[in-house]
């Protein structure tokens, strides 16, 4: 029975992906993106990966499909459509052809690996240290942190980016449009029911994330989703990006993160922890780290500002 | 097979036949209110009855309080989902 | 036993969710297209519940939560589309939400 059901899973995922790509209407292949996502949590699941499901999850069902849509009503308002001249052929052979040429080399280094277990093996070994019963988050804050530090150093490069764009006359001021703020409606209710419940499963899941599936990531894309919600519904406007306390949350996580590493570089090793107090300051790390993610993707999706 | 067993046998057949009859109300029925009301209607009930026979499986308080919330959850996204969709629908140049 | 009967309901209901990417595909209208985006979404907390439930593995169920939790939101996102802007009141009875 799980055999049917991974297939049927497999072939939704793929009819899913296929129509998404080669959709004609913009607004459909939006849709089976998030379709998409859904999906592919439910994949992560049956191959055991709770944590990268609940990624997942929060990501493709709640972010990405706020993201895409507003980039399609950008798309349609601005008045550029869908493209009218069709791309010309040899264009396509060649994008495909990179594509391809680039697939066939990533395809040649995995294959060419020494066989190796990865970390499966040595991970539950050596989890004791970090006293976390969870070995993702032994793996992320532990074991491979360089990755987790560079990866929450280039989301807070991506808000820079994203910032660079303002025009300069804006800069510093609030990003997005002017919200009406609506009258009591099914909106307005549903944006002041929501916000506590998301904010006891962020704090619950990141809670959760020492021990069993969970973390940083997870729970502050729940928390950025929250705060879309809350603007959507027009209940609070976004802030003032040039606010000194806004820009401190945003490089918090990661500046706690650098400091622990740097400490453990005068203590030793950079990015190791003190012996036998592991575990506290990974937390420490991760609800910096929480806070940090969760006010950086809301403001990727509200984009650069637009008003003084 | 237990009672309990059966209970939640049962429950779990409930449950997929809301939901069956959820895709064939969005397939059949002819216009988009009328396919609105099958989906966010149909499917809530049978998430509830999943959810029952889940909760009775596991056998424990805190799970079924878990569980519990996620039907409440559902049940107030389609809710509220239903109703602004609905009503985004009745202008005539964004439901084409 | 029960595993398989959990297994079971989670494959019919999968492939009940994967009847309604039809609307998703032909419309006629967005709402439709957006309301079986909705679908798939509390089919796909209901699968996951079920699987929770085959492997009795209680930590899937947060998977459920997150996306029972945000399963609203393309929605809301969509019918703010239908304002001016992006930016009006959905529910309000003028033309552009304002």
């Amino acid at each position: 029975m799980s055999l049917a059901f991974d297939l049927a899973l497999c072939i939704l995922i793929l009819g899913a992906a296929a129509l998404a790509v080669f959709g004609r209407d913009l607004f459909g292949s939006i849709v089976f993106f998030i379709v998409y996502g859904v999906l592919i949590a439910l994949a992560w699941i049956t191959l055991g990966a709770v944590d990268v499901s609940l990624a997942e999850a929060a990501i493709g069902a709640g972010v990405t499909g706020v993201l895409l849509i507003g980039a399609w009503q950008g798309i349609r308002d601005g008045g550029g459509g869908e493209p009218e001249a069709p791309t010309p052929w040899p264009l396509h052979l060649a994008a495909g052809g990179a594509a391809a040429a680039l697939c066939g080399v990533i395809s040649f280094a995995v294959l060419s690996l020494p066989g190796h277990d990865g970390l499966a093996g040595e991970v539950p070994e050596n989890q004791g240290a970090l006293e976390l019963g969870n070995p993702v988050t032994g793996v992320l804050l532990g074991f491979r942190a360089y990755d987790t530090l560079l990866e929450t150093l280039v989301l807070t490069a991506a808000l820079a980016a994203v910032w660079s764009l303002t025009p300069s006359q804006f800069w510093g001021g609030i990003p997005g449009p002017n919200h009406v703020k609506p009258p009591d409606g099914v909106l307005a209710s549903f944006g002041r029911m929501l916000p506590p419940r998301g904010l006891i499963v962020a704090v619950y899941l990141v809670w959760a994330g020492a021990d069993a599936p969970g973390g940083a990531f997870q729970a502050g894309t729940v928390l950025a989703a929250v705060w879309i919600l809350i603007v959507l519904a027009g209940l609070r406007d976004e802030p003032r990006l040039s606010r000194l306390p806004l820009r401190a949350l945003i490089i918090l996580g990661p500046l706690v993160f650098l400091g622990v590493g740097l400490i453990g570089m005068l203590l030793g090793a950079p990015l190791s922890y003190p012996e036998g107090q592991a575990k506290p300051v990974i937390l420490v790390i991760e609800y910096a780290l929480t806070l940090s993610i969760a006010a950086t993707l809301a403001l990727l999706i509200a984009g650069p500002a637009r008003r003084r | 097979m237990s009672v309990v067993e059966l209970i939640t046998a049962a429950l779990l057949a409930i449950g997929v036949f809301f939901y069956f009859a959820g895709t064939v109300g969005i397939l059949r029925f002819p216009d988009v209110h009328s396919r609105l009301h099958a989906l966010t209607k149909a499917d809530n009930l049978g998430l509830m009855a999943i959810v029952i026979a889940a909760g009775l499986h596991f056998g424990d308080g805190w799970i079924a309080g878990k569980l519990a919330l996620i039907w409440l959850l559902a049940l107030f996204a389609a809710g509220m989902a239903a109703q602004l969709v609905a009503r985004a629908a009745l202008s005539p140049e964004h439901n084409a | 036993m029960m595993e398989e009967l959990f297994m079971l309901a989670a494959l019919c209901v999968l492939l009940s969710v994967a009847g309604a990417l039809y609307r998703a595909w032909r419309g006629p209208g967005r709402a439709d297209r957006m309301m079986s985006a909705q679908l798939i979404g509390s089919g796909g907390g209901g699968v996951a519940v079920l699987i929770a439930a085959a492997r009795r593995e209680p930590a899937i169920l947060d998977v459920a939560l997150v996306l029972a939790l945000l399963a609203a939101f393309a929605a809301i996102a969509f019918v703010k589309t239908i304002t001016r802007d992006g930016a009006g009141d959905p529910e309000a009875d003028t033309e552009d939400g304002r």
